[in-house]
């Protein structure tokens, strides 16, 4: 939507080169990762970067393996972009963008294998640990994907598998650390003019031409692609994108202290 | 049967050399390309495409014939056939004066009314100005509508009205096709001019149409 | 989607149906099956058929989610309830919402939206048979309905999907391959200007596979592309 901010914000990104922010194109805002926020969750963690603020918690419910994966617990990803979190969000159930955002970060943590599923079996075929990773929005100011995937890849980290008496869940003992193999990390990626943006604002985001993110695991092998809204990229553009990606994997793991 | 070129969407048409785009082609660092699949049409001034299908989108000048919608204070709401609504105002629908205090415009339209009228004017808003202050316009009373997709009325009219005038000529009907897509006809052998127009509406894509045209009503 | 399947997909070069690598399936198209929209279209590939249907530019209500300088694009992509193996229950689940929304972003770049603020063009998007790649093909048919409505285009989308599958690069996975990839990613682009507008997905590839997965993705649109640009001239000969 044409707006006065968003064409003077536009100008100054590709006429002059300049974030109104102070920060430069392949800048990270100042990122921070609080694990065990929750104490009622199996395992949470509250991400900020800049001000985006996500919060996830991961809670371990006993369930059924699915069919064609009998010996395999069951990794369940939901997200809410609040009501609370910005004047856009409105309150109801998961509309487009919160779905779509649940299903990367579920894809990101799925495909990787992060989670070695196979030891959250208890019988095979009938009793097998559900893991829900439930991510909520709480401030929203651009770049939701990386920072709710930076939530939930903390909070499975946090997460301990609690003891199980029959088939009751004993809550608050625990008997082990969920079994997480892999740390992966969404690194979003826009284009703005001819240059590449790393870390959009909300008002950024709102004046780039593209935006693709990238899951990628500690090995630096890609696990998941989306791309958003686009004017069309090149083939050259969208390689520019992965290789900038890659390198801010690398990055953002020696901040977090993931290596 | 021979047929004319066709382009599709992002087919390059021409070359731009300085000429005047028409709405239905792009460019793309001074490469024309087509937005629809239509009929190519360059001049030595003018590159274009005339599309063969497609929803009507007003432009001033337009004849076409509307339905109207709603009557409300200051004008007339028309059904113009578009995904937007045309306005026909009271000084542009009645030439003597009318007290809109006291007078029921439904008086001089109604709903349900059919019109010949002329766009005037397009404005950012989309809703459409219409008049009827001109020489060819009026009320469009009996007879029956069919509409057709608004990129074959220039075929259904001909050169020169040509077509049109086969149809109106054999049929002994009247027939007024609106830029829009939408065709009065009116007459005993309605029938017969609206099988010309359908047939019209299904080969406009090939040479020799007033021809056949002429073999199917004979 | 990752687990291993029972045996192996790919046995001397030759896929589950006997396909290459790099063989795409059957594709068949018709136009107009639906007369009643003011463009649509049938695409199949191998047996997995999708059916589009375009209405518009109309006016587009509620009145408040009209744009002021530009047209709305709104996609419906479902499932038929009989299309696949275990009955899917009617309504938009979140699959569907999520994919609804990445053929939009697909076709959205193609669309002169511009040309007609304040309407909206819907496209509905009912997969009849589900055997892999049901986005893609949704894609496919939704640009020829968009086509064939004669809404203002820039160019054709074109889609297909690529993949890995028992360690080889591979496109247009069937259903069976879906389930048992180790990598499946979905491509879209607008031929003439050889822009790309979708490539989504997810698995376990090195970018050096993502490369080349990108070449097989460009190679193979190109030809669905020729296979599209056939039957709409088709369409014009008669």
């Amino acid at each position: 939507m044409r707006s006065l901010e968003n064409e003077y914000l536009r100008e100054l990104l590709v006429k002059k080169g300049i974030r109104y922010d102070g920060r430069k194109f392949h800048e990270y805002r100042k990122i921070e990762v609080e694990e065990g926020t929750v104490k009622k969750a199996e395992g949470s963690a509250l991400a900020s970067i800049g001000e985006t603020k996500v919060l996830a918690g991961v809670k371990l419910e006993l369930g059924e393996p699915y069919k064609d994966a009998p010996n395999e617990g069951v990794l369940k990803v939901n997200a809410e972009l609040l009501p609370l979190a910005s004047p856009e969000f409105e309150a109801g159930p998961p509309g487009e963008e919160a779905i779509e955002l649940a299903r990367v970060v579920d894809r990101v943590i799925r495909e990787s294998g992060s989670i070695k599923l196979e030891e959250l079996c208890i019988e095979e075929g009938s009793k097998a640990w559900c893991v829900f990773v439930d991510i909520a929005v709480i401030n929203n100011d651009g770049n939701l994907l990386d920072a709710a995937t930076v939530a939930a890849v903390a909070a499975l980290k946090d997460a301990k598998v609690p003891k199980v008496e029959g088939d009751e869940v004993v809550r608050g003992e625990f008997e082990r650390e969920l079994p997480l193999q892999f740390r992966p990390l969404n690194v979003t990626v826009c284009k703005v003019g001819k240059k590449l943006l790393i870390d959009p604002t909300w008002r950024e985001e709102a004046v780039v031409d593209a935006k693709v993110s990238f899951g990628i695991r500690d090995d630096g092998k890609v696990c998941a692609v989306q791309t958003y809204e686009t004017d069309g990229l090149e083939r050259s553009e969208l390689e520019k994108m992965l290789r900038l990606a890659l390198e801010k994997n690398g990055e953002l793991r020696r901040v977090l202290g993931w290596r | 049967m021979k047929v004319r070129k066709i382009v599709f969407p992002g087919d390059e048409v021409g070359k731009r050399r300085g000429r005047k785009l028409g709405r239905g082609v792009y460019e793309v660092r001074g490469s024309v390309r087509s937005k629809y699949v239509g009929i190519p049409k360059e001049t030595a001034n003018e590159v274009d495409v005339i599309p063969l299908a497609g929803a009507y989108l007003p432009k001033v000048g337009d004849k076409v014939v509307g339905i109207i919608r709603d009557v409300e204070f200051s004008g007339w709401v028309v059904d113009i056939n578009s995904p937007y609504v045309g306005f026909l105002p009271v000084g542009e629908g009645v030439r003597e004066y009318v007290d809109t205090t006291r007078v029921d415009l439904s008086k001089y339209y109604d709903v349900g009314d059919v019109i010949f009228c002329r766009v005037v004017n397009v404005p950012k808003s989309r809703v459409v100005q219409l008049s009827m202050k001109y020489l060819y316009a009026k009320k469009l009373v009996g007879g029956t509508l069919v509409r057709i997709p608004p990129s074959k009325v220039a075929r259904l009219i001909g050169k020169g009205g040509s077509m049109v005038e086969l149809i109106k000529k054999r049929t002994k009907c009247q027939v007024i096709p609106g830029e829009n897509g939408v065709v009065w006809v009116k007459g005993e052998n309605a029938l017969k001019a609206i099988e010309a127009i359908k047939f019209v509406e299904k080969k406009s894509h090939i040479y020799g149409l007033t021809q056949k045209v002429s073999e199917l009503l004979r | 989607m990752g687990r291993k399947p029972p045996e192996p997909l790919i046995v001397e070069g030759k896929r589950v149906d006997g396909r290459s690598p790099e063989e795409m399936r059957k594709i068949e198209i018709k136009l107009d099956v639906i007369p009643r929209a003011d463009g649509s279209a049938m695409f199949r590939i191998g047996d997995t058929i999708a059916l589009a249907a375009v209405y518009g530019p109309a006016e587009l209500h509620p009145a408040h989610l009209r744009e002021y300088t530009s047209g709305t694009l709104r996609c419906r992509y479902r499932l038929a309830p009989f299309s696949v193996d275990e009955r899917k229950p009617p309504g938009m689940d979140r699959r569907s919402v999520e994919l609804s929304k990445l053929i939009r972003v697909a076709l959205e770049p193609a669309i002169f939206l511009e040309e007609f603020p304040k309407a909206v063009v819907d496209v509905f998007v009912e997969i009849l048979q589900a055997d892999g790649s049901t986005r893609v093909a949704s894609i496919n048919a939704a640009s020829l309905a968009l086509i064939s409505a004669g809404i203002p285009m820039r160019d054709f989308v074109v889609a297909c999907s690529v993949g890995k599958v028992d360690g080889h690069l591979v496109v247009d996975l069937c259903g069976k391959e879906d389930n048992f990839s180790e990598a499946d990613m979905n491509f879209a682009m607008m031929p003439k200007l050889k822009k790309v507008t979708l490539f989504q997905g997810d698995g376990t590839v090195s970018p050096e596979e993502v490369r080349k997965l990108l070449d097989l993705a460009e190679k193979s649109c190109m030809k669905v592309y020729e296979i599209q640009r056939g039957v709409l001239g088709e369409k014009f000969r008669e």
